[in-house]
């Protein structure tokens, strides 16, 4: 990781809307170059709202989205992907009907370098074995496990310099949660992409994140270092049912 | 036999290209575009003209075809499609419906209703393999679709363009976040569905010898048919229906004549929906995420109407306009009676139930044939005849419907279309000519056929149905049968037989739809199949949705202006059409919950 | 056996080969309230999607008060008792609440739906529902005098909710803020009388005094007796409202107790608390 922190992405004072429903209410992140940076927060406080809000899938009404130097708050998703921010969608989302290798070449969709291209192929399939033996089957046929680690090379395909990860650990056993947070760790070190994820478990996130975020509601509520958030009080009332809100309410 | 089989395969070739269309764009876009039907239509008008009046060489007029057919899908798909297709399938595929209306009949305009008489630019039987003859012209047909299917599977498979459709139709969402550009996606899976859609126009202009500017709805219906049976959204699935389907058909007609064409089709379809509904090869999604029907248009408040304005409106509806009102203002004013008396019994099953069926000329011809039958062949008077028209078609239409309910999404308003179709049909085998001398009413003695007496009869029909509809709007039972419409799976939830009241709904429907057809039958006397189109479902669905899908008295706004002001208008039945179609498409886009119903 | 009033048998269920619920067992006795917690993905909302029907299970058995319900369609379980809310707030958008309210005692009418055991029979299904036609247009005395007790049930359910649904009660349920629409749901829900509420994530999306409020709505409905199944994700709320909590994960009951049993379980710590196992996980 780098030690000279400069800033990849922030958000300031972000706004959005479902119809009527005020989903982000002023949301202000950073995330630093080659930093691994986990959103927590419990259901509907717009954690994933925040992510669609930094990859162009809600539309922004108050507030700004600036990548690299350059504001892109109304920038179309295809244009923040060539710009170096990849997506790997809640639930993974593989093409299930495309195989292996056509799944990395719809993450390099928006790349026309073909030699380069066929280079980044070899190199996922280098640093993804699993993948190199599957290359012509099915995505939908694969392993949950396989089709995460799908999800992070066809990302990484688009030679990102921030991944956002929407729960990338949903629905896996706790074997390959782990498995999952290693490979986080392993694309960041490697490979100096930068990592905001969304994630529900606090102590599992912060085990691998430099920073963290907590959102309820759609605002932030707590953001600091992760060992910081780890000896809080208040996370610790939100996620070890230590607080006494019965107390409160009698 | 073997001919039987060949002409299966060539009506098959047109099919498999036509449904190849329909399931691409499904796919991309989870739309059902209607739009494209008209591509069928259009196409072999176009290449009639280029061929028989221009003169141009057979290939240019492909050529130009392709060209034309693309630009006019990308136009429909930039300004009709895709501002609703992103939120409201259903909405889109209403408006695509629309569109193929105005193109069916904008083509109706310029190149006239006539059957036109197609070249024969290539031979059609100068092959013989034992006795069987076929033609150059066959071979030719079935090479490009070969050829052409190739060219598509090699595009998909390794496009950059095509990897991407494949991308956005399995997941949409994930293709957007990987940057492909999923509008640009779009128009390029629309355009060659409508360059197919001419193509397979042309070929089955080839085949038949003779072009039609409305032949498009029946090609694009059979092709949406084989698109359903192979799979919605699977291409290889929509070139096995298609050619399974047209085989199917042509025994059909082989063995039980032209009119059995329509019921096989339907029949298909229908057992397709119920019994494997994601189709031969297609993949059935585990849970539907959205609820798809009707919902879209039930939003916003419907305006407060004053007592003064139903005082005022009865007084000119009821005394002013039979007093003083001419015989041509009294007939169209029995129209507009009529159609209101029509909608508004819909409304329940459109706005309520949120089934947005397509075919209730169905359950409207019934209704006529049944009171025209009832007063001819049997004692029945006019008094009597015509409620019991409407039981006969209440429980018709519920008897052939009884399949459908389980149907999920869109599906259904396509399967209603279905059952409407096939009941037209029906009524054509068995009493293809028509039926003359049906009787008017009579009161002591005194004949009420008179357009002044119509009116009055319709009029109080109509103030029944009218109360009638508000008393079961406003009963438990109305509100239950709302819940389905509103969220299925919150209403099987709450205890609520969700099949059962989609049922109930459109035989209530059906009962007023029988109603309005009787009486249609009395005023005109006479009756044949050609009355009972898809354009009179059409114009229903438009009457409901400009005045406010689930309100009754909205069905009685629409029909004064949907009727009475194009008659008076005195509009060419193309004309209206064209308006029909603009005003469902402009009510959908800009005012969904209808004129009578301020947006929120 | 028979003092339970739900008992699930070797529930399962997958989704494309992924056991979202495999093989769980366990009881609610009459009058308990039960929750269900455990990490996303882990198969709480499956397992009440498969107790109230709305989707079907692979395996195992359902039974409730003593009857079979795991080959039922959710209307038919619904009437036999089972009430639920849903994770993002299901109502009847086009519908006032009070009108919501109204559909959800369909199952309990009976002056207004005669006839009802013919209802899901071949054909014969008619006969309840041209009765009920006929109802709705004509009337009975029995079905006027039903009709007052369906406008008190709608107002007590109502008044549960008073400062918060009163004003609101003709209003549609659309224009209803998000919280409203939960309580909505909640509320017809309990118009069915369930033997069985079932309640997913009741205070998803809901702020600290919105959630203390429910807290204290679901212990009256304890007090009341109400037998309540319930998911959630705010632990100090179940832990309160709880008898009993069931911890799952990864689509198996990996603890089940009373909440301080829950709260000491060491397995529980680790897979819901989100403690991290050996870093590098095991080797294959």
């Amino acid at each position: 990781m780098s030690e000279i922190h400069t800033e990849l992405l922030s958000l300031e004072n972000v706004h959005a809307y479902y119809g009527p429903f005020h989903a982000l209410r002023g949301n202000t992140l950073t995330v630093q170059k080659g930093e691994i940076v986990s959103l927590l927060g419990g259901n509907a406080s717009g954690k994933s709202t925040t992510m669609k809000a930094i990859l162009g899938l809600v539309k922004v009404k108050a507030g700004r989205v600036r990548f690299a130097g350059r504001d892109i708050t109304q920038a179309p998703t295809s244009q923040r992907v060539r710009a170096g921010i990849a997506s790997v969608p809640e639930a993974r989302r593989v093409f299930p009907q495309m195989t292996v290798d056509e799944n990395l070449l719809a993450g390099a969709f928006t790349r026309n370098d073909k030699a380069g291209i066929a280079e980044d192929l070899e190199r996922m399939r280098d640093h993804f074995p699993r993948l190199a033996e599957r290359r012509r089957q099915e995505a939908g046929t694969l392993s949950g496990g396989e089709q995460q680690m799908l999800a992070f090379a066809r990302a990484l395909m688009s030679r990102p310099q921030l991944i956002c990860m929407d729960e990338p650990t949903m629905g896996l056993s706790p074997k390959l949660v782990d498995q999952v947070l290693d490979e986080i760790v392993r694309i960041n070190t490697e490979l100096g992409v930068a990592v905001l994820f969304v994630e529900q478990q606090a102590e599992l996130a912060l085990s691998i994140a430099s920073r963290g975020y907590v959102l309820a509601t759609g605002e932030i509520v707590l953001s600091g270092s992760a060992q910081d958030l780890l000896d809080d009080p208040q996370i610790q009332d939100v996620y070890l049912g230590k607080g006494n809100l019965a107390a409160a309410v009698a | 036999m073997f001919d039987t089989l060949i002409a299966g395969l060539l009506r098959g070739n047109v099919y498999a290209l036509g449904a190849v269309g329909i399931s691409l764009v499904f796919g991309v876009m989870n739309v059902v575009n209607f739009a494209q039907f008209s591509f069928f239509g259009l196409g072999a008008m176009l290449a009639w003209f280029f061929v028989a009046q221009i003169g141009l060489p057979f290939w240019l007029a492909l050529i130009l075809v392709v060209v034309i057919c693309s630009a006019l899908g990308l136009v429909i798909n930039i300004a009709v499609v895709r501002p609703l297709a992103s939120f409201l399938p259903l909405a889109a595929m209403l408006s695509t419906y629309a569109v193929s209306q105005i193109l069916d009949n904008v083509s109706q305009i310029a190149f006239t209703a006539q059957f036109r008489v197609f070249p024969k630019v290539l031979p059609t039987s100068d092959f013989q393999v034992g006795n069987m003859r076929f033609g150059t012209s066959d071979l030719v047909m079935l090479g490009f679709t070969a050829a052409t299917m190739v060219v598509m599977a090699l595009f998909l498979k390794y496009g950059k363009i095509g990897r991407a459709i494949r991308a956005t139709a399995q997941d949409q969402e994930a293709a957007l976040q990987m940057g492909i550009p999923v509008a640009l996606v779009q128009h390029v899976a629309f355009v060659i569905a409508s360059a197919l859609g001419g193509v397979a126009g042309v070929f089955i202009a080839l085949y038949v010898g003779i072009a039609n500017p409305t032949s498009g709805m029946n090609v694009g219906m059979t092709s949406f048919v084989a698109a359903t049976l192979g799979g919605l959204g699977s291409l290889v699935g929509a070139v096995i229906g298609g050619f399974v389907l047209g085989i199917l058909e042509a025994f059909g007609i082989h063995f039980f004549g032209d009119s059995a064409r329509e019921i096989v089709v339907f029949v298909v379809l229908i057992a397709v929906l119920i019994l494997r509904p994601g189709g031969l090869l297609g993949r059935v999604p585990l849970i539907s995420t959205e609820p798809l029907t009707g919902t879209f248009l039930g939003k916003g408040r419907p305006l407060r109407i004053p007592a003064w304005v139903w005082l005022i409106a009865a007084v000119i509806g009821g005394v002013v306009v039979p007093l003083f009102g001419g015989d041509y203002l009294l007939m169209t004013g029995t129209q507009v009676l009529i159609y209101a008396i029509i909608a508004a019994g819909f409304t329940v099953t459109a706005g309520q139930a949120g089934v947005l069926a397509l075919g209730q000329a169905g359950p409207i011809a019934l209704g006529a044939y049944a009171s025209a039958l009832l007063t001819l062949h049997l004692p029945f008077s006019f008094w009597t005849a015509v409620p019991t028209a409407g039981l006969v078609a209440a429980v018709i239409a519920s008897v052939l419907a009884a399949p459908i309910w389980g149907v999920k999404g869109h599906y259904i308003s396509i399967a209603t279309l279905g059952v409407g179709t096939v009941i037209v049909a029906i009524i054509r085998l068995v009493e293809p000519q028509g039926i003359y001398g049906i009787p008017g009413p009579q009161w002591g003695g005194v004949s009420l056929s008179t357009p002044v007496g119509f009116y009055l009869i319709d009029f109080v029909v109509l103030l029944i149905t009218l109360g009638l509809m508000w008393r079961i709007r406003n009963s438990h039972l109305g509100r239950v049968i709302s819940s389905v419409g509103s969220d299925e799976v919150a209403a099987l939830a709450s205890g609520v037989r969700v099949r059962d009241y989609k049922a109930l709904a459109f035989a209530i429907s059906a009962f007023f739809a029988g109603i309005g057809g009787a009486l249609l039958a009395h005023q005109y006397t006479y009756i044949d199949p050609t009355i009972f189109t898809m354009l009179m479902s059409l114009l229903v669905v438009t009457i409901v949705i400009m005045g406010g899908v689930s309100l009754p008295h909205g069905a009685v706004v629409g029909a004064l202006v949907l009727i009475g002001a194009m008659e008076l208008l005195r509009f060419t039945p193309e004309l209206r059409i064209i308006v029909y179609g603009l005003v469902l498409i402009g009510v959908v886009r800009f005012r969904p919950g209808g004129v009578l119903v301020r947006n929120s | 056996m028979s003092a339970h009033l739900l008992d699930v048998v070797g529930l399962e269920r997958h989704f494309d080969g992924l056991k979202a619920v495999d093989g769980i067992s366990f009881s609610v006795a009459p009058g308990e309230v039960v929750s269900i917690i455990g990490p996303n993905g882990s198969g709480k909302t499956t397992t009440l999607n498969l107790v109230t029907g709305t989707i079907p299970a692979h395996g195992g058995t359902i039974t409730l008060d003593g009857v079979r319900i795991d080959h039922a369609d959710t209307a038919r379980i619904a009437e036999q008792g089972v009430a639920r809310t849903f994770q993002n707030g299901r109502v009847f958008a086009t519908l006032s609440v009070a009108d919501n309210i109204d559909v959800g005692l369909h199952s309990t009418l009976h002056a207004s739906r005669p006839f009802r055991r013919l209802s899901g029979v071949f054909l014969l299904r008619w006969i309840p529902l041209l009765a009920e036609l006929f109802i709705a247009v004509v009337g009975t005395p029995a079905s006027r005098r039903e009709q007052r007790r369906i406008e008190e049930v709608v107002e007590t359910e109502i008044h549960r909710f008073e400062a918060r649904l009163r004003p609101r009660r003709d209003d549609p349920a659309y224009s209803l803020s998000y919280a409203n629409r939960r309580r909505t749901e909640i509320a017809r829900a309990l118009a069915l009388q369930p033997k069985l509420l079932v309640l997913d994530e009741p205070t998803a999306g809901m702020n600290q005094t919105e959630t203390a409020e429910v807290l204290s709505q679901l212990l009256e409905l304890k007090a009341e007796g109400q037998t309540i199944l319930l998911v959630e994700h705010k632990l100090d709320l179940v832990l309160t409202v709880s008898d009993r909590v069931i911890v799952m994960d990864g689509g198996r009951i990996i603890a089940q107790g009373s909440p301080e049993h829950v709260r000491r379980d060491p397995a529980v710590v680790e897979a819901y608390l989100g403690r991290r196992r050996g870093l590098g996980g095991e080797p294959e």
